[in-house]
């Protein structure tokens, strides 16, 4: 199983690449709405790169109230 | 009308086939806009189907295939009216738009929905009409009706349950959640699943190789195998006019209609 650090790194790097944002100004901490500056529809999009990259399904009840990539990578963790 | 230009929608014909182009931003939220253009083409259909063999549907829009009903237009409409006036506006757009979809629904052609991103409620029932639905890797289904108090009405779920067994038709309708695109071909509602943005690519050359087969036999199997559900989309009309008269629904299309929630689309 891949540890929480290692999903936390892949998601960061994911998320960079996607919305094209430098890498280093992610954060583990960061909401990740505010620093990509997202709207919901792009949240979705970002649900779908990661399910994909993990070969997870993550219903999107189960992201209620999730807004850092820390919390995010424990979600996608539970899943693997 | 071989091509048309629309706010929302455009259509052209070409080589044989048909496509139906949306663009209205946000996510092509179908509205009343929508629906007089849908309803154009609708109209325009019979002249197409004499000089074409497939039709595809896809959106010219980044931010997905379709988001679904208007909902704010749909909460501004129910504003300052009585309740029996608002339901009966109501019917009568779901009346209109049954009656486009049914007709794409039952058209002679072969008809694709070539989608990616957000394929969510309207958005998700205009892909079930047609007769293949094929996704890019980024594509996503769902029906969120129910945290609005109310069932997708524009034929979802008559039209699900002819495509996919009741189990996978109830998860999706009473969680409200959305599928990725390696659910919903596993589950048999995506047919085809391409790269990133080559939905309409791969829906081109399908398209192409229905052109080989003789029409006349493409359409009697296609209905053969493609009945319309006629008395349960009648049903859904009733059920979703009966519901958009409970109070929960007002008060559901107010908090989505007045939403800076960063993720008002997610059930």
């Amino acid at each position: 199983m891949e540890t929480a650090e290692k999903i936390l790194e892949k998601i960061l790097t994911l998320a960079a690449a996607h919305f094209k944002v430098p890498r280093e100004k992610l954060s583990p901490d960061d909401d990740f709405f505010k620093t990509l500056g997202i709207d919901s529809l792009q949240t979705l999009d970002l649900l779908t790169k990661l399910e994909n990259h993990f070969q997870v399904e993550l219903p999107d009840y189960e992201l209620q109230g999730v807004s850092d990539f820390r919390a995010l990578a424990g979600k996608i963790q539970a899943r693997l | 009308m071989k091509e048309f230009a629309g706010q929302a929608l455009s259509w052209k014909l070409e080589q044989g086939v048909v496509e139906l182009a949306l663009h209205r931003e946000p996510c092509n939220e179908l509205g009343s806009l929508s629906l007089g253009e849908l309803e154009q083409f609708a109209s325009a259909l019979d002249g197409l189907e004499k000089d074409a063999h497939a039709l595809i549907i896809f959106s010219e829009l980044q931010s997905g295939f379709c988001a679904g009903a208007d909902l704010r237009e749909l909460y501004a409409r129910s504003q300052g009216i009585a309740k029996s006036e608002a339901v009966r506006g109501v019917r009568n757009f779901l009346e209109r738009i049954h009656h486009v979809l049914s007709r794409i629904d039952s058209s002679a052609l072969t008809t694709i929905a070539a989608v990616h991103g957000v394929t969510f409620g309207g958005g998700f029932e205009l892909a079930l009409v047609c007769d293949l639905i094929i996704a890019d890797k980024m594509a996503r289904f769902c029906f969120p009706e129910l945290r609005l108090g109310l069932i997708p009405g524009f034929g979802g779920v008559p039209r699900l349950k002819r495509d996919l067994g009741n189990a996978v038709v109830r998860d999706l309708l009473l969680t409200g959640r959305s599928f990725n695109v390696t659910k919903a071909q596993q589950v048999g509602l995506v047919s085809q699943v391409v790269g990133e943005g080559e939905q309409l690519r791969a829906a081109r050359a399908t398209a192409a190789q229905l052109g080989k087969f003789d029409r006349k036999t493409a359409t009697a199997a296609k209905r053969f195998i493609k009945p319309i559900p006629q008395e349960e989309l009648r049903q859904e009309i009733e059920i979703f006019c009966r519901l958009f008269a409970e109070p929960a629904v007002e008060a559901g299309l107010k908090k989505f209609a007045e939403s800076t929630d960063a993720q008002p689309y997610l059930p």
